[in-house]
């Protein structure tokens, strides 16, 4: 018999720092056991550019700017399987501590007023560069998501439990000690 | 003499004449959800956390006095799933941070919604624009965590005799005061020895200058859960006597 | 008078006393056009309340302004039915002429326009309260003539005083209305009777509270005389605050002595001394004329001491206002703002009958059960059962508005069909009808062969109609923003719940829904029913639920999809960036669909 089809896996990082992708890499060993039964498509770790399809989409970070939801809409076009991986992807983490200020000021003093600023500074408007959005979202308010690992980032026991959950067809369940909000 | 007792998820719970049905799962070591009440003080009913299944009615367990024989439903699926909604709006009502809050894991809010295996706060965010109160040499408000649970509005009137907080506006717009014209806690009469320092379940009263000394994994709701912390102090109890 | 000495002033004439908080907020904004930090502070140090305490009452009512407002505050009626009747083009005519945005002051302090729930005159709409003064029947020209007079400073004693006239539309009288009794006549029946005999033919009647709740008068008033008190309260819950209702108008015009008769009879059966009147702060414009009735009933020995000669029957009874708040309809939150506090209904801990107000056993009524009361009190329980339905006795008076020929007050025998309703009111192509105000029911065509009854279809007097034209989505959405505009706050799943609801029905109403919306909708219904604190939270969904449940098709007309859509606008978030950017590419756009 052969053996079962690997199952494919993408992740990417939105308004995130990366630090739920390096909790990734904390599974540390059972990486290479995770790799037994999975293969990544778009991700970091491979560098290709769009998601094909795929059985598990992860999702680090919030959604900020335009192309944060192109990029989601991505995923969601081609996952099975959607998670938020992360306390940015869940309720907008640190990013959406803007969210009380109008986008209008915070770039006025970034792009103008703050001090230190070289003169002849402007806000760029690079059609290249991605638009910020009024406020940053969780990522379940801009696409349906079906599951939520919160964390800050999720321990990479946290991110074990609930891939191989997923993995062996279980509804992911991570008890206490491993559900963290910080 | 037999004891009145009344049936919670099936266990017979002893109870004292008076007591509400919190009070007596507390003592028997139950854990019944909650975010307003507080053993020290009467029953408020306010967060509904605590809302069990009474003789097949739906009722605040802190509000609810105990009768002889009553059949009480606790931690059942249905009664959990509405626990859990009910953290979800209030996670998505305030601006919840954990990750960037001194009081996480000490928080009750954070403690319950562990228990209850909330995984996201699911509705859509209001991001309330709720600027923080740094007055105060000693204390820091941060509204943005307010559940509106009154347990300082109601230490401060009833056991500081102070009456530093109120409650202000109605409906989603309801939000904590202080007793000051010019609306900060520095203009107010507030100690960090008043009760109500302490009382907060949130991170909204916050002691300055102590921030993180107890590092995240040694704290309150680290290493046990609220639920476990309940049955464990329940037990002390009753060793002792 | 300086502003201090004013404010002494009415904090004098109210004994310093802080249950009367509320009269003594209403009178001195009265008198100073708001409540300013300071008025706030003076008010706390006269009446020896902490400030934060006032602040919270005084925050908590819509009536009260506790930042600058317009010396001319024109709030419109925003019942759905004063919608129906195009209240928002001519708010938005009123907004144009003065350069205003609704809810904000003019640079020049001058005027306010702002909306208001609803003001009890949904069979004269669309009405406005001017500085709390009811204008029913605003047409264009009246909004232009308004304009004028705002623009050149008239005062309110100037304007045409024929625009104050709130008319009586009654339409169909039965037992109640036609009373045929003098003032003095059931109070001296009861008084025939005695105490006890009076409850009992109250028991015997059947009569059930009119309010909604329909809890058996007879034994409400044997409850609070049975309860141990050096003395007793008798309270009319005149708060009439249910959108569409507005036949205790009626009642507090037209027959305000068989109200205060109605009072009097309760004080007499009960022992109270002291009996209070909650006027809804829309019916301000009431308060003088019923103040004399009051007069009048004292000279005639009506009220008082020693009333109708009988040794030691002393009683007396007070106005109190409301200031914009339907919680207080509710009646531990209406007794809690007697008390000159936030309207937060009380913990079920104790029954009014035995603790209620400043904890003195107290019953309160609505003013139809009041007025009803006297019938009772003049031809006995039996005759007053002879009418209506086994659980129903008497007559109903139903408030009707909306899509009909004859809107106006309706008395009729308990049991009578809704269709009967609608033939008389003149209603055509007759598409439902919401039966109890926004709490309450809404019927489909094929259910107008059901009565008005505590059996069947139970109202607290509201009967809106909507015809074919209308969509029964924008009613209940509508009524959404009314309940998250009114729940006061206390509990989690009506503080959030409501607001949560609003905000749905506005993703649904503007076609960015989809069935997971409607299925939230679903879940906050369940939730908010079973873990409510009152019957506000708990009924706030009934209209979603209802028409989710029998006009669906409303809802699925507006559905941009099956499976999803995001929770915002997406491309209108990208607005202030374009606007900082000076962008338009098609890099600056985001469309709310997975296509692009």
């Amino acid at each position: 018999m052969d053996a079962p089809r690997k199952l494919k896996v993408a992740t990417t990082s939105l308004a995130g720092c990366f630090g739920c992708h390096m909790s990734l890499l904390d599974i540390d060993e059972r990486l290479l056991d995770l790799l037994e039964i999975v293969e990544f498509d778009r991700s970091p770790l491979t560098d290709i550019k769009h998601c094909g399809h795929c059985d598990i989409g992860l999702i680090e970070g919030g959604v900020c700017n335009a192309e944060n939801v192109h990029v989601l809409r991505e995923f969601r076009a081609n996952c099975k399987i959607l998670v938020a991986v992360g306390a940015c992807a869940v309720n907008g983490g640190l990013p959406a501590q803007r969210n009380h200020l109008q986008l209008h000021e915070i770039l006025t003093a970034v792009y103008a007023t703050e001090a230190g600023l070289a003169s002849g500074v402007q806000i760029p408007n690079d059609p290249e560069l991605p638009l910020p959005l009024n406020q940053v979202h969780p990522i379940h308010e801009v696409v349906k998501v079906d599951y939520f690992l919160p964390g800050c980032p999720p321990s990479g026991d946290a991110i074990w439990k609930f891939l191989t959950d997923l993995v062996a067809g279980c509804s992911p369940h991570l008890g206490y000690g491993l559900i963290r909000y910080d | 003499m037999s004891q009145d007792t009344f049936l919670l998820d099936g266990e017979e719970i002893p109870f004292t004449r008076g007591q509400t049905i919190m009070e007596a799962a507390r003592a028997a070591g139950k854990f019944i959800p909650h975010l307003c009440w507080h053993p020290d003080f009467t029953g408020h009913g306010s967060c509904k956390l605590c809302t069990v299944k009474a003789n097949g009615h739906l009722n605040a367990a802190c509000v609810t006095a105990a009768r002889k024989d009553m059949t009480v439903e606790n931690r059942t699926p249905e009664l959990d799933d509405k626990r859990r909604t009910l953290l979800q709006l209030l996670f998505v009502e305030g601006n919840h941070f954990c990750p960037s809050c001194e009081k996480s894991g000490n928080c009750v809010l954070q403690a319950t919604a562990y228990e209850l295996d909330m995984m996201s706060p699911h509705f859509d965010h209001f991001f309330p624009d709720r600027p923080v109160d740094a007055s105060h040499p000693e204390v820091l408000l941060d509204f943005n965590r307010c559940i509106l649970c009154e347990l300082c509005v109601r230490v401060s009137r009833d056991i500081d005799h102070k009456n530093i907080f109120a409650l202000s506006g109605r409906g989603i717009a309801k939000h904590l005061v202080v007793n000051a014209e010019s609306g900060r806690l520095a203009d107010t009469d507030f100690s960090l020895d008043d009760k109500a320092a302490q009382v907060c379940p949130v991170g909204v009263i916050l002691t300055k200058k102590k921030g993180f000394s107890v590092p995240i994994g040694q704290r309150r709701f680290d290493a046990t859960s609220i639920a476990t912390q309940v049955t464990e102090a329940a037990a002390a109890a009753q060793e002792e006597v | 008078m300086n502003e201090n000495d004013i404010i002494l002033s009415v904090l004098a004439r109210h004994g310093n006393d802080g249950t009367r908080l509320m009269q003594i907020l209403r009178e001195t904004q009265e008198a100073l056009g708001w409540l300013a930090p300071h008025t706030l502070t003076t008010i706390a140090a006269g009446i020896g309340w902490s400030r934060a305490e006032v602040e919270g009452t005084a925050s908590f009512y819509s009536f009260f302004h506790i930042e600058p407002r317009g010396r001319y505050r024109v709030l419109w009626s925003d019942n759905i039915t004063d919608r129906m009747l195009g209240n928002q083009d001519l708010m938005l005519q009123m907004c144009q002429a003065l350069w205003l945005e609704p809810g904000r002051v003019s640079e020049d302090g001058l005027v306010s326009v702002d909306t208001t729930s609803c003001t009890g005159l949904c069979d004269q709409g669309p009405a406005v309260l001017v500085n709390y003064r009811a204008i029913p029947r605003m047409t264009a020209e009246g909004v232009e003539q308004m304009v004028d007079l705002i623009c050149t400073g008239t005062p309110l004693s100037d304007w045409p005083a024929e625009w104050f006239n709130v008319v009586s539309q009654v339409r169909r009288k039965d037992r109640l209305l036609d009373h045929g009794l003098v003032p003095g006549q059931a109070l001296l029946a009861a008084i025939e009777r005695g105490p006890e005999a009076m409850i009992a033919e109250l028991k015997t009647s059947g009569l059930r509270g009119r309010g909604g709740a329909g809890f058996p008068a007879g034994q409400k008033w044997e409850a609070c005389r049975n309860s141990p008190g050096a003395d007793r309260i008798v309270i009319c819950n005149a708060d009439e605050g249910e959108p569409g209702t507005f036949k205790d108008r009626i009642l507090l015009t037209d027959h305000p002595d068989q109200v205060f008769e109605g009072m009097t009879i309760a004080a007499w059966s009960i022992k109270a001394s002291r009996g209070y009147v909650y006027l809804r702060g829309e019916y301000r414009y009431m308060l003088e004329t019923l103040q004399a009735v009051l007069d009048r009933r004292r000279a005639a020995g009506l009220l008082g001491r020693n009333i109708l000669g009988q040794p030691g029957f002393d009683f007396d009874i007070e106005i109190h206002h409301g200031a914009g708040a339907y919680v207080c309809g509710e009646r531990s939150a209406l007794v809690e703002s007697l008390e000159g506090k936030p309207g937060r209904p009380r913990l079920r801990t104790w029954s009014l009958s035995v603790k209620g107000f400043l904890g003195l056993p107290t019953d309160v009524n609505n003013v139809e059960t009041l007025a009803n009361a006297c019938l009772v009190a003049v031809h006995g329980g039996a005759w007053y059962a002879g009418v209506g339905t086994a659980k129903s006795s008497g007559t109903k008076l139903l408030s009707v508005s909306g899509d009909c020929a004859r809107p106006g007050v309706y008395e009729y025998p308990y049991g009578v069909t809704v269709a009967q309703v609608l033939a008389d009111c003149g209603a055509t192509n007759t598409y439902a009808v919401q039966v109890s105000g926004a709490s309450g029911i809404t019927l489909t065509t094929e259910e107008f062969g059901r009565r008005i009854s505590f059996e069947d279809v139970p109202s607290g007097g509201a009967f809106m109609v909507f015809d074919r034209r209308r969509d029964m989505l924008e009613m209940a959405r509508h009524f959404s923003h009314f309940f998250a505009h009114e729940s006061c706050g206390f509990c989690t799943p009506c503080r959030v719940g409501t607001a949560v609801n609003a905000r749905l029905m506005d993703k649904l109403a503007a076609g960015h829904g989809s069935v997971y919306d409607i299925n939230e909708l679903f879940k906050m219904h369940r939730l908010m029913q079973g873990t409510s604190h009152c019957g506000l939270g708990s009924t706030a969904t009934n209209a979603i639920h209802d028409t989710l449940t029998k006009f669906y098709p409303a809802y699925q007309r507006r559905m941009k999809s099956l499976d999803f859509e995001p929770a915002f606008d997406l491309d209108s978030a990208l607005s202030q960036a374009r606007q900082m950017t000076g962008r338009d590419d098609s890099g600056a756009h985001l469309s709310n669909s997975e296509s692009t």
